[in-house]
């Protein structure tokens, strides 16, 4: 009896040995990969910023872009004598239009390979998933893309345009010039429904009138419905707030459909020259959009923005907000840590403090208020070379106001 | 009136849609009984194929020809995704008949093998594809009723794809050894049919017309990697409710989805408009288990 109970237990230890010296085998033999790479480069001779996009999945369209932007913004300034006296050193992270594999990356970026500030995000969703690891890892995030607003984190600047620099003054530009009676069509996330929110109250406070509100799922690709609802409530404008690959067959089928910008006033928030490119500068000939800057933007800083910004990655690459907005950003960074003469991100947030950045959008300025920039506002045509044409603009910038807190009938949105 | 009219004419087109993409699981799913979660990857291959099409026309055939290169794709695309279906047929499906569940898991694991294929093969981003010249603009009946050409191409596609599948079934000598196999395996085996021959083209039949379905899909939206998927859960739905092993089951099916959506996506949205549409035949399912179409036979299983 005894000797049978011993047996079984010296049976069950031999195979818990097993197990645990096979797992500590594999753990170690994991482990001792990681810190060879770390020792690489030492820190003293650069400045490591991280840069952290979707390079892959269904934000690619968008994203590669922009990290190409930023990157080419640091090697201007590498080539100008770098910063401090050091180079700075990207290190590249694809978010891989994965939410949660943003999270990850963000973290690695600031605990492994100690980064003096990060550019990125695009969507609000990648944004708000590394928002919290920011937060609690003293971070600093330099987001390049227009957005909700209603958002405005100690850890984050925001160089895209807020609410009141892109949404509200374009629906206010279509009340006067194009008519009252409004549809908003949008993708059924965050972003849409709360723009839509927003846009809802204004035209409530500005005699406006709203006809429909319509969300469609992202990726949908039937709209010949929704197209004939349009046909059918007759309204003077279309407010567009889809995104990604909706725009293609919306435009398309609305083109198909016998309706031209002619017939219908559109006005798109997430359509710009890149996004022109897919959709097909025929399908959109004509049709208006709401930006802060355009490739066609007449500033000096521009003409050599889009020169060099061609020269490097090709003639037939355009330039359009979100780059710019990215490309800014770096500058803009590099601008604070030069006025604090260190990168420690304290400092380097209270130097960023109104600094001013002769932009390709124009003079731009940090507002300290919220991290925004001040911006101006622009509406543009689409026109048949793909291009968007300015048609209107606020000629001054814009002061930032995420939170929509100087309009009356806002007061109920922020909460 | 109009704008009825419109919705009516909508409604027949997103079903011919849908017709076209379930046409092909009506053979696999319905004669076959291979659940095939990588069909909509057919689809995907059928567009794929047709921008391939576009592009070699655009670079290597003359300028004057350009238009004709879609009705080029129509054939190319079924032939390329029906290869793909031979060859998935060979390499996995036939180790797993009469395993559903395995099937399942099988081909699921193939959907996201070649949607990944895809990404590297033509990039992340969708691509899109250029509509030749004659099938741009509108029928026009009068200012407010226009009936875009793309969509009446694609209903008369859809037509000529019925006819000729039910030819093929009913009409040619593979169809009839095909359902000879389908209804009595045994049997055909032993009159000399090579079954499982007739299971490998039947398969690359059934991929073959989700191919074409792509190249149809190609007209109305950009095409990516994930484009089959859109469609996977609709044309499962409209094969069950129609009847699985019935063509004309598959036809009203379609029929029936897709103007109930379209019509529903009238009256509320886009979003309730599905919900209602799935609502009401998880209900009919309820009701008739075997949809709107059954077949007597003598091949109970």
């Amino acid at each position: 009896m005894t000797n049978s109970v011993w047996q079984m237990l010296k049976k069950r230890l031999a195979a818990a040995l097993a197990v645990t010296l096979t797992a500590s085998v594999v753990l170690t033999g994991c482990s001792s990969s990681q810190p060879a790479n770390q020792a690489a480069s030492p820190a003293s001779e650069t400045i490591k910023v991280g840069i952290l996009h979707s390079l892959s999945g269904t934000m690619a369209i968008s994203e590669v872009s922009v990290k190409d932007a930023e990157l080419m913004a640091i090697e201007e300034i590498n080539a100008a004598g770098g910063l401090l006296g050091k180079k700075i050193e990207p290190v590249i992270e694809d978010g891989a239009s994965n939410w949660t594999t943003f999270a990850e990356k963000a973290k690695k970026l600031l605990q492994q390979d100690k980064v003096a500030t990060v550019f990125g995000c695009w969507t609000s969703a990648s944004r708000k998933a590394v928002l919290p690891v920011f937060e609690e890892n003293k971070g600093l995030l330099w987001y390049p893309v227009q957005y909700e607003g209603m958002e405005s984190s100690p850890n984050i600047f925001y160089t895209g345009a807020a609410p009141n620099q892109q949404i509200v003054p374009a629906v206010e530009w279509l009340l006067q010039n194009k008519g009252k009676k409004m549809f908003l069509l949008g993708s059924d996330y965050v972003f849409p429904r709360t723009a839509n929110k927003i846009i809802k109250e204004q035209l409530k406070a500005m005699g406006g009138e709203l006809i429909a509100e319509e969300y469609t799922p992202l990726g949908h690709t039937d709209y010949s419905t929704i197209i004939n609802k349009i046909k059918a409530s007759k309204p003077d404008v279309v407010f567009n707030t889809l995104n990604g690959d909706s725009n293609v067959a919306f435009f398309k089928q609305l083109k198909d459909a016998g309706i031209t910008a002619k017939d219908l006033t559109t006005c798109s928030v997430s359509v710009a020259e890149e996004e022109v490119r897919g959709i097909g500068a025929a399908n959109m000939e004509g049709h208006l959009v709401s930006w802060n800057y355009y490739q066609t933007t007449d500033t000096p800083e521009n003409k050599e923005f889009v020169k060099n910004y061609k020269a490097k990655y090709g003639a037939d690459r355009v330039t359009d907000d979100p780059i710019e907005a990215a490309y800014i950003a770096v500058y803009l960074w590099a601008e604070a840590v030069k006025k604090a003469g260190t990168t420690d991100i304290e400092q380097v947030k209270e130097a960023a403090k109104g600094i001013e950045f002769k932009a390709p959008e124009g003079l731009v300025k940090i507002e300290g208020e919220n991290q925004h920039i001040w911006k101006p506002v622009r509406i543009g045509e689409v026109t048949a070379d793909g291009l968007i044409k300015e048609i209107w603009s606020t000629g001054q910038t814009v002061r930032p106001d995420p939170y929509l807190k100087t309009y009356d009938w806002a007061k109920g949105l922020s909460n | 009136m109009e704008t009825y009219i419109l919705q009516l004419f909508n409604g027949i087109s997103v079903s011919s849609i849908y017709i076209l993409a379930a046409l092909g699981l009506a053979i696999t799913f319905g004669l076959m009984k291979v659940i095939n979660m990588a069909h909509g990857e057919f689809i995907m291959i059928g567009a794929y194929a047709t921008y391939v099409m576009q592009n070699i026309f655009l670079h290597y055939v003359d300028k004057s020809l350009f238009g004709y290169y879609f009705v080029a794709a129509i054939p190319v695309a079924f032939l390329v995704a029906g290869a793909m279906g031979f060859l998935l047929e060979g390499a996995v499906i036939k180790h797993l008949y009469g395993r559903p569940l395995d099937s399942i898991l099988a081909t699921w694991g193939i959907s996201l093998v070649l949607q990944q294929l895809a990404r590297s093969i033509f990039g992340a981003p969708n691509v899109d594809v250029q509509s030749p010249g004659w099938l741009e603009g509108a029928l026009v009946i009068s200012q407010g009723l226009q009936f875009p050409y793309k969509r009446l191409f694609i209903i008369v596609l859809v037509i000529a794809c019925i006819i000729g599948v039910f030819v093929f079934l009913y009409k040619s000598k593979y169809g009839i050894q095909i359902r000879a196999v389908m209804q009595n395996r045994a049997m055909a085996a032993s009159l000399g049919i090579n079954t499982r021959l007739v299971d490998a083209y039947t398969f690359a039949v059934g991929s073959g017309i989700a191919g074409i379905a792509g190249c149809a899909l190609t007209l109305l939206g950009s095409i990516g990697s994930t484009v089959g998927t859109y469609y996977i859960v609709d044309t499962f739905m409209v094969v069950v409710l129609g009847g699985v092993g019935t063509l004309l089951g598959t036809i009203a099916g379609g029929l029936v989805i897709g103007t109930a959506n379209t019509t529903f996506e009238f009256f509320t949205n886009t979003s309730l408009g599905k919900v209602l549409v799935f609502t009401l035949v998880i209900l009919f399912l309820q009701w008739r288990p075997k949809g709107l179409f059954t077949i007597n036979s003598r091949s109970l299983d």
